[in-house]
């Protein structure tokens, strides 16, 4: 200990020697560990607003999509044929154990008029277990409850998007618009999500009851009065979704007579995975980011390696004289590689704070959030110090096996 | 007395390209307790390597060299560091006193490599500066010194691990002849009160005579090897030069 605050000592004392220096070789320690911590930081900023993004989708999330029926050989897309029903996602939610909520949906575009203005948007036909599977919550109002459903009440519920559009700044709560020659009172205006992982706006919407919907906006289908375009389902927890991925399978083949062999008339989609791929990709890109700032850090562990060895060169006759009083290979070899990590920990310190700084700024000026965790902080200054390990070896190791006759009459 | 120094039949070669250069042929030699030798000859004659060697700095090719009674050659890199650390002190032509580095940090470093505490350094560092006539510049850096007072430093450090024997190469080549004389009564006075053994490489006849054994060696091998009948005082040189010139000498 007491030899480590020595070299230490010594360390400091040499460094502050060549002030200038000193200063330009930390500096290539400087920016790589200031590049490192901005450029992860950037990257965790955009994976953390994706993951944003999936949540407002909803958590644990399955969608169940009709079609894709072949009929005399022509195989058509999902969602062509109408063969969901809402006994069937009644069905669902009774029967599959790995299920927690099921919430049945109609869809289609519609106009919808206030006063004077006019807006273009899409209808949902939806029942309340839908707030619950899409974690909506109300910005004013309340959601239209089971009793609407049942009753096909004339209510709907806003995004804020058609909010804005038809009424401005104003409540719309308690007003009447008319969507599709159909007068509806506004009962409730949803909290807005912003953008969709696939880039929709998720507020440009008018949630409807379901039965509304189908009797006096979209019109019902002529085949099955109680078809249904689209299906959500939430599992009970994240670990259950595979498992009632395939309840629901089963479940749906045996509900439509499906023989074994023949193919599905429905699709399932884990909606989770698909934007999980997207999120692994922002990871991927903060990854990259990372690793092209970290090659500067190397570079700036070269330039230490570079002076080191300038300042062995520089004091062999020092490093003779030590040898000759008495110190040990290890008392040279520490006393340069302590110089080594001390110029690489310093440089540390000043370039996390420039990181700091820098994601800061790219955060203010570039509207771009950015995180920088306490644990790339903690990497990038344990990475510097290992750069100083790594490069002062050998400058380090060359200084303490001279020979010391040589060093000692070196000019 | 006791010896000190034992060196039998060495011999040192160098590969200096293709031809082997013979330095040292069949070297031996005893060094007692208190000895004050002064080893002369012309350059080449080997005297540095001998020096080097007796200073375990450098290996000899065959030949044994037995120290205070530790047989030298088996010893590994680092033993003989521990070696120089604690059994020799060094002076050299050009000081050697570390740059931007007060005097009595100087004088530590041989102490830095053992596991002495600050205080005692610091304390035993005072008073070998104290015995070269150099209390109260303990701040002082090297730059803030005069040539003799460098070298006055530079003894200090030699003497502060309380060594058996100090190898001084050309003490008196760096200063002027008064200083060089002062720098001969501090050898004399460490050689007669603390019986530390002095051998001293030098060119200059005059500060052989100060010796009481003088070695001549010529292409490798010992020439003469005298017993000087007398020997001279350096303090009694000194205070017989005139009273102008020890005011002088008083303001080094």
């Amino acid at each position: 200990m007491n030899k480590l605050v020595v070299s230490v000592k010594i360390a400091l004392r040499a460094l502050l020697v060549n002030r200038t220096r000193s200063a330009l070789t930390m500096l290539g320690i400087i920016i790589g560990v200031a590049a490192v911590i901005a450029m992860v930081g950037v990257g965790a900023g955009a994976t953390a607003r994706i993951q944003a993004q999936i949540q407002s989708i909803g958590s644990n999330l399955i969608i169940v999509l009709p079609g894709s029926l072949s009929s005399n050989g022509v195989r058509l897309g999902s969602g062509a044929v109408a063969t969901l029903t809402e006994d069937d996602a009644k069905a669902i939610a009774a029967e599959c154990p790995s299920v927690s909520v099921v919430a049945p949906s109609v869809r289609g575009g519609v106009q919808v008029v206030y006063g004077s203005n006019n807006w273009a948007t899409t209808v949902q036909g939806v029942t309340p277990d839908y707030m619950t599977i899409r974690d909506y919550t109300m910005l004013s109002g309340q959601f239209f409850t089971n009793q609407d459903v049942d009753a096909a009440a004339k209510v709907a519920v806003f995004g804020e998007t058609v909010v804005r559009n038809l009424f401005g700044n104003s409540d719309p709560t308690g007003q009447v618009a008319i969507v599709k020659n159909v007068p509806f009172t506004v009962v409730g205006v949803l909290t807005p999500k912003g953008q969709s992982p696939s880039g929709q706006d998720q507020d440009d919407v008018i949630l409807l009851p379901i039965s509304t919907a189908k009797q006096k906006v979209l019109g019902a289908n002529k085949a099955n009065a109680k078809a249904i375009s689209t299906l959500m389902v939430q599992a009970s927890g994240p670990a259950a979704m595979d498992q009632a991925q395939q309840e629901m399978e089963a479940l749906l083949r045996e509900r439509h007579r499906i023989l074994e062999g023949q193919e599905d008339d429905f699709t399932v989609r884990n909606l989770t995975e698909v934007f999980a791929a997207q999120e692994s990709s922002a990871q991927v890109m903060s990854i990259l980011l990372g690793a092209i700032a970290s090659v500067s850090l190397i570079v700036g562990g070269i330039g230490i390696m570079n002076i080191m060895l300038v300042s062995v060169t520089e004091r062999t006759r020092e490093i003779g004289l030590r040898l000759a009083v008495g110190a040990k290979t290890r008392d040279i070899l520490s006393q340069f590689l302590v110089e080594a990590v001390t110029l690489s920990i310093l440089g540390g310190i000043i370039g996390i704070v420039t990181g700091l700084a820098a994601s800061a700024l790219i955060a203010h000026f570039a509207q771009w959030s950015t995180q920088v965790s306490p644990l790339s902080v903690l990497m990038a200054f344990v990475f510097s110090a290992l750069v100083g390990v790594f490069f002062g070896y050998y400058p380090a190791r060359k200084a303490a096996y001279l020979d010391p006759i040589e060093a000692l009459r070196y000019e | 007395m006791a010896v000190v120094i034992e060196v039998k039949d060495l011999v040192k070669d160098y590969a200096l390209g293709d031809v082997p250069v013979h330095v040292l042929k069949n070297v031996s030699l005893v060094i007692d307790r208190g000895d004050f030798v002064a080893i002369m000859g012309p350059s080449g004659s080997g005297k540095s390597t001998l020096m080097n060697i007796l200073g375990c700095l450098d290996k000899p090719t065959s030949g044994t060299y037995t120290l205070d009674g530790i047989g030298v050659g088996p010893l590994s890199r680092d033993e003989l560091a521990e070696i120089r650390n604690k059994k020799i002190g060094f002076v050299f032509q050009q000081f050697n006193l570390l740059a931007r580095t007060s005097a009595s940090e100087n004088v530590e470093l041989p102490l830095m490599y053992t596991d002495m505490a600050a205080a005692e350094r610091h304390d035993r560092a005072a008073k070998a500066l104290l015995s070269v006539g150099l209390a109260g510049r303990e701040a002082h850096q090297p730059s803030q010194l005069s040539g003799g007072q460098q070298q006055r430093v530079a003894i200090a450090r030699a003497l502060v691990n309380n060594p058996r024997i100090i190898l001084a190469d050309e003490p008196t080549g760096a200063v002027d002849s008064r200083t060089s004389i002062e720098i001969l009564a501090i050898f004399q006075r460490l050689n007669r009160e603390d019986g530390i053994t002095m051998i001293v490489v030098t060119h200059d006849p005059d500060v052989a005579t100060y010796a009481n054994r003088n070695i001549h060696f010529k292409d490798g091998k010992i020439q003469l090897d005298e017993v000087l009948a007398h020997t001279r005082d350096a303090q009694k040189d000194l205070e017989s030069l005139s009273a102008q010139a020890a005011e002088e000498l008083a303001s080094v």
